[in-house]
């Protein structure tokens, strides 16, 4: 009797459960299967391909499992062979060392091709634009070299063009992620990382760090604002007239330890981002070697020329890093 | 005076947490009645001739048991507090700092202190009498890997109530690991309970591989060996291979913090990427350490409960040693978001998927084992089912995660941590649970009554699925890791809910099988034949538990499942060759594993509070150890013949 | 210490010298596991090596006498070693001490000179918080030297079991396995004397 109350109380949790989750699929938004651009979309085929591929072998394996399962219970009624010393098929074997080495192979060849394809710029007609971001504790801070703004826990895009971002931290490591336009990126002291994204849709788009970083960690959201290009403009208009500009002594000021409210400024002070990279380990890492021990802060264009930061470059440094 | 021990003592101890106090008096009430049962019943002495000097793999495998699933009631705990501070949206149960210092502890503890050690007990229970053997390779040594084990994790586990937890994840990512972010004792307890065990754990690597390849029962050819056997083999080679890179790893973290250096720091030239790479370089082996000893006991199992022969044999020793080796060429995968650039990530994406490929295998040798078999529905085989779906999609979801592109949206989301978890509660523990209840009877002479270890098992199963399936659900919504709160306005808390509710039944199963435990101990059904579940392997000939010298006459063996091959014999009347006894040469009892373990927890810490003349002093007391062992040469000892058949005769076995 | 293994050996002498056997297995596994441990710190060192924060380099710290009359000392300490290993083979106890005495005042001359070596440095303030290459290099060499100096204390301690015991199955195994480790050092050394000493002086 017991057992029967128990069970029952299962059973209308489960209920429960189920009737939540459907529920919940009412206001849930799953940004990572509803891609606003490019890169995105890439990532979201090969997110359907490897489901679909993995469906393959999962749905025949469980099947298999409860066929076997109930077929040759031990029951002193059951018919179904017994078969106590087989233990070798060269058939079944190649079969099933052969079904994985296919599908694996199939995954490989795509995510292979996904990987090189998004190591370039999204195909546009329109000129790339660069946005720097460093990731600080615990805020974000974006500086747009080529208009010479900066906004702090939000950032302002034009749709329909591929946006350079270069990424470094002057803080432990986070993570910049916009899931609806694309995968994250490591943001990493010393490191000038670079990561293309892009708005197709006007749209505002949820922005998170997403590698922890300490204390207020959890607060480390930002707003992606996609609007059109001459929208974009006009922000970027109103900015430099109405925004405060920022001195070096601001920056320190915003990258001691503490949460911030989103902020505006309407100039920053030349070569921060590249002083920031150096200051933190970027001095050891190739380009810098190579481009400014010479000219250091001469370059006219040293943070914004991403011609110069191509990947291929990046590339390079990193896994200069790496072999061990 | 009184002023400065007051300061100190609130430096000291960790303070301002009601949930930290209520611990603080729970533990030394624990204590205070632990030492009056001892006293009280003069148990001192038996507790010091019995289990602190032992050398006995048994023993040694059933402290390790006790010990793994204390840790696991800790760590389940600290799950449990993090699922409700995350149950609902904005909950203030616990602050980030004390959020951060819980998911830290509950995935180091889980690893280092829960699955490592229970992997181990069943290494020390099982090997030696699977491969007819009288002990390990190396006893002394043995004892020496538990109890640095054992202070590992209890120099790790005060910081609970003493200095603070350490509070950057499980694996410590410097800069925030450094001096610069994280000046208190937490990091440092980090280091030096992983260090100390760590040691321990790179030894016992040593033995078992040495205890496999040289004191096999005379005609156990490798390719006559259990498969158990077969998969602590492959896992000793990743230890030993393995374990080092750790052991530098937080030796450069401590010198960074103790002696201000700079190899992870971000100023002075320092490199936070190469801790990264240089701790995953260790933490993917340590996957496979981990997994490849649950899929020997699986294949045990499911042999003995399907009454029939492994499928395949010789493809699962070679997946097991194929995975061993390229367990150590798919690092990157952690961190393909480092950005390493596409040649790198092409080339471990591909390097990961294949490593799926041998397992995939294992999967279907397994089901063709029960195929044309007879299942019996035992406790043990009903998580080695349970495993099966479990894993499939564990697997699944590692496949999708090693598409480098793609997982630049899956990293460090909460898609990452349901794949982790199905992989490690589904495979590791299910394996490690499953391995448990079949051995107990061996190890313990009774076995766990069935039916409540059904319940705990429905609780775990149904607990999972509930836990975790929400939980990739939440990746694909944004919800990355480590984040002590959430707002309303993302739609994540119905799932977030649901989450927790599962986790609440995965702790229920857990007290059903403390219930379990405690009611067999009573009532469980005495085991006087040895071979319980009629199986295949040696360590079912010998009386449970098995006496201390294991095999009175070591075993000749006659082929892959050697016990069975036995019984067939017997079966068709042949009588088992006798064998005169022997003297059985045995080694002696010491204290020194269990001192010199206690003078590394005192420099460790010594260390960890930076009081560098403690820290000397426990060093010099390890290096006297060290010299007073060299100087013995009484080590061991024989049984003699007569006391081997007395014990026989006692345990109803005729020799 | 271990117990009987398997086979029927019927006499105690054979589990010994069995046992004995399997440990000095066991040592070169471990020996294996101090590889990985040295390559671990190779590997740091290669990638850390230009990373002078503006502080000495190489070149500027590393005396050329110094680390040669260095390597020159542990060099000639493995050879000792091995006379000493023969010596026990020849069943001669006092060549064996008399071979071990030399191999440890070498490798107390190897240690007193590296002491030097390191003192020096950080007169100059070249001091392991000083970048992230003197971190890699005090680490590096530093471990090496406890290595050494670790082993001239079980070396001491093994004269004095030999002093008391002579040889035997158990002290000719202890020997063999200090010498393997002494040998081992020396290999690590090459790599050192290499690696960073003539890479970083040339």
């Amino acid at each position: 009797m017991k057992q029967r109350g128990l069970f029952n109380r299962f059973t209308f949790f489960c209920l429960a459960v189920i009737s939540t989750i459907l529920l919940a699929g009412c206001d849930a938004q799953y940004f990572v299967l509803d891609p606003k651009g490019p890169v995105a979309e890439t990532q979201y085929r090969l997110i359907i391909l490897s489901v679909i591929l993995c469906t393959i072998v999962i749905i025949p394996v469980l099947a298999i499992l409860i066929y076997i399962v109930w077929r040759y219970r031990d029951k002193p009624d059951n018919k179904a062979p017994y078969m106590p010393d087989w233990d070798d098929s060269k058939v079944l074997e190649i079969v099933w060392w052969g079904i994985p080495i296919v599908i694996i192979g199939i995954l490989g060849y795509f995510t292979v091709r996904d990987t090189y394809a998004l190591a370039k710029p999204p195909v546009s007609d329109a000129k790339p634009i660069t946005i720097q971001v460093t990731s600080l504790d615990w805020k974000w801070l974006f500086q747009y070299p080529d208009q010479n703004i900066a906004t702090v826990n939000y950032v302002e895009i034009p749709t329909g063009v591929p946006i350079n971002f270069q990424l470094t931290s002057d803080a432990p490591m986070n993570s910049f992620w916009i899931p609806q336009l694309g995968g994250q990126e490591y943001t990493m002291p010393g490191m000038a990382m670079q990561l293309w994204l892009q708005a197709d849709q006007p749209g505002e788009y949820y922005g998170t760090g997403a590698n922890f970083s300490g204390r207020d960690f959890a607060h480390m959201r930002f707003q992606v604002v996609a609007k059109p290009q001459s929208e974009f403009n006009e922000w970027v208009d109103q900015v430099k007239q109405t925004a405060p500009s920022m001195s070096k002594a601001d920056y320190d000021k915003l990258a001691e330890p503490g949460q911030s409210e989103e902020m505006t400024f309407s100039s920053f002070p030349a070569d921060l981002f590249d002083e920031v990279v150096n200051k933190n380990g970027g001095q050891y890492m190739e380009h810098h070697q190579m481009g400014d021990d010479s000219k250091d802060t001469e370059s006219d264009s040293d943070g914004m020329d991403h011609e110069m930061m191509d990947h291929e470059h990046m590339n390079h440094d990193m896994s200069g890093q790496k072999a061990e | 005076m009184l002023e400065s021990i007051k300061e100190f003592a609130s430096t000291f101890f960790v303070t301002g947490d009601p949930l930290i106090y209520g611990a603080d008096v729970s533990i030394a009430l624990t204590s205070l009645a632990i030492l009056f049962v001892l006293t009280y019943y003069k148990k001192w002495g038996w507790l010091w001739r019995e289990w602190l000097t032992t050398v006995d793999h048994k023993k040694i495998g059933i402290m390790y048991l006790i010990a793994s699933l204390l840790m696991l009631f800790r760590g389940g705990v600290d799950a449990l507090l993090m699922r409700a501070q995350l149950a609902l949206p904005g909950v203030e149960f616990l602050h980030a700092e004390h959020y951060n210092e819980i998911f830290t502890t509950h995935g180091t503890i889980m690893i280092f202190f829960m699955a490592m050690p229970m992997m181990f007990a069943l290494f020390n229970i099982v090997v030696p009498l699977q491969i007819g053997a009288r002990d390990v390779a190396y006893p002394f040594l043995n004892a020496v890997s538990f109890w640095l084990f054992m202070m590992g994790a209890m120099l790790f586990n005060i910081s609970f109530v003493i200095g603070g937890s350490p509070n950057a994840g499980w694996l410590s990512y410097p800069p925030l690991s450094e001096m610069s972010h994280n000046p208190g004792p937490g990091q440092n307890f980090y280091i030096w309970g992983i260090q100390i065990s760590g040691i321990g754990s790179l030894a016992t690597g040593i033995n078992f591989l040495v205890t496999i390849l040289k004191m096999r029962a005379p005609g156990m050819k490798l390719m006559k060996m259990p498969l158990f056997s077969w998969s602590v083999l492959s896992s000793s080679i990743m230890i030993i291979f393995a374990f080092p890179i750790l052991t530098v790893t937080l030796a450069l973290l401590f010198i960074d913090r103790y002696f201000g250096a700079h190899f992870f720091t971000m100023t002075q030239g320092g490199n936070p990427m190469m801790y990264v790479n240089l701790i995953w370089m260790w933490g993917h082996p340590e996957v496979y350490i981990l997994v490849i000893p649950a899929f020997g006991v699986f294949s045990e199992i499911v042999a003995t409960f399907s009454k029939k022969r492994i499928f395949g044999y010789k493809s699962m020793v070679f997946s097991m040693m194929i995975i061993s080796v390229m367990s150590f060429f798919t690092w990157v995968h952690h961190f393909f978001t480092m950005g390493a650039g596409a040649d790198v990530n092409a080339f471990f994406a591909v390097s990961t998927m294949a490593i799926g490929i041998p397992t995939g295998v294992k999967i279907f040798n397994w089901l063709f084992t029960m195929f044309r078999g007879r299942i019996q529905m035992k406790t043990p085989m009903l998580w080695t089912i349970a495993f099966v779906p479990c894993f499939v999609i564990g697997g699944a979801t590692g496949v999708m995660l090693a598409v480098a592109p793609a997982d630049y949206q899956y990293h460090n989301s909460y898609f990452l941590i349901a794949h982790f978890h199905q992989v490690i509660i589904g495979g590791v523990v299910f394996g490690y649970l499953a391995g448990i209840y079949y051995w107990w009877p061996k190890m313990f002479g009774f076995s766990l009554n069935e039916k409540l270890g059904k319940w705990a098992f429905w609780f775990w199963n149904i607990g999972f699925y509930v836990c975790f399936m929400p939980q990739y659900a939440l990746g694909f919504m944004g919800m990355t890791r480590r984040v002590y709160t959430y707002g309303w306005d993302l739609g994540w808390a119905p799932l977030n809910i649901i989450s927790s509710i599962g986790a609440l039944l995965m702790g229920i199963g857990f007290i059903f099988q403390v219930w379990q435990i405690s009611y067999s101990i009573k009532h469980g059904e005495r085991d006087k034949t040895g071979d319980p579940w009629n199986a295949r392997t040696l360590e079912w000939s010998i009386p449970s538990p098995a006496p201390l010298y294991n095999f009175a006459i070591v075993p000749e063996v006659k082929g892959q499942d050697a016990w069975w091959i036995m019984k067939e014999e017997m079966k068709n009347g042949e009588e088992p060759k006798k064998a005169e006894l022997e003297p059985i040469h045995m080694p002696k009892n010491s204290g020194i594993p269990f001192i010199m373990s206690v003078f590394w927890f005192i420099a460790g810490f010594g260390f960890t509070f930076t009081w560098t003349w403690m820290g000397v002093v426990g060093l010099i007391g390890v290096g006297l150890c060290l010299f007073a062992r060299s100087f013995q040469y009484d080590t061991d000892y024989y049984i003699p013949v007569d006391e081997v058949k007395r014990t026989e005769a006692s345990l109803g076995r005729v020799v | 210490m271990e117990h009987a293994v398997t086979h029927h050996a019927h006499d105690h002498h054979d589990h010994h010298e069995e046992h004995e056997q399997l440990k000095v297995l066991g040592f070169w596994i471990f020996l294996v596991t101090d590889c990985i441990l040295f390559a671990t710190l190779f590997a740091t060192y290669v990638v850390l090596r230009t990373h002078t924060d503006g502080g000495p380099i190489g070149k500027e710290i590393f005396e050329v006498p110094g680390f040669v009359a260095e390597t020159f000392i542990l060099l000639t300490s493995s050879f000792t070693s091995g006379l000493a290993t023969l010596a026990m083979h020849k069943g001669n106890v006092k060549g064996l001490i008399g071979w071990l005495i030399v191999t440890a005042a070498l490798g107390l001359g190897f240690i007193g000179l590296e002491i030097s070596e390191f003192a020096n440095m950080v007169q100059e303030g070249a001091t392991i918080s000083r970048s992230a290459f003197l971190s890699a290099f005090f680490t590096l060499v530093g471990t090496h030297g406890l290595h050494v100096s670790v082993g001239l204390l079980w070396m001491i301690g093994l004269m004095v079991q030999l002093g008391r015991y002579g040889i035997t199955t158990v002290t000719k195994r202890k020997i063999t396995t200090i010498s393997l480790y002494w040998h081992f050092l020396d290999v690590v050394w090459i790599f050192l004397f290499t690696v960073v000493y003539l890479m970083g002086v040339m």
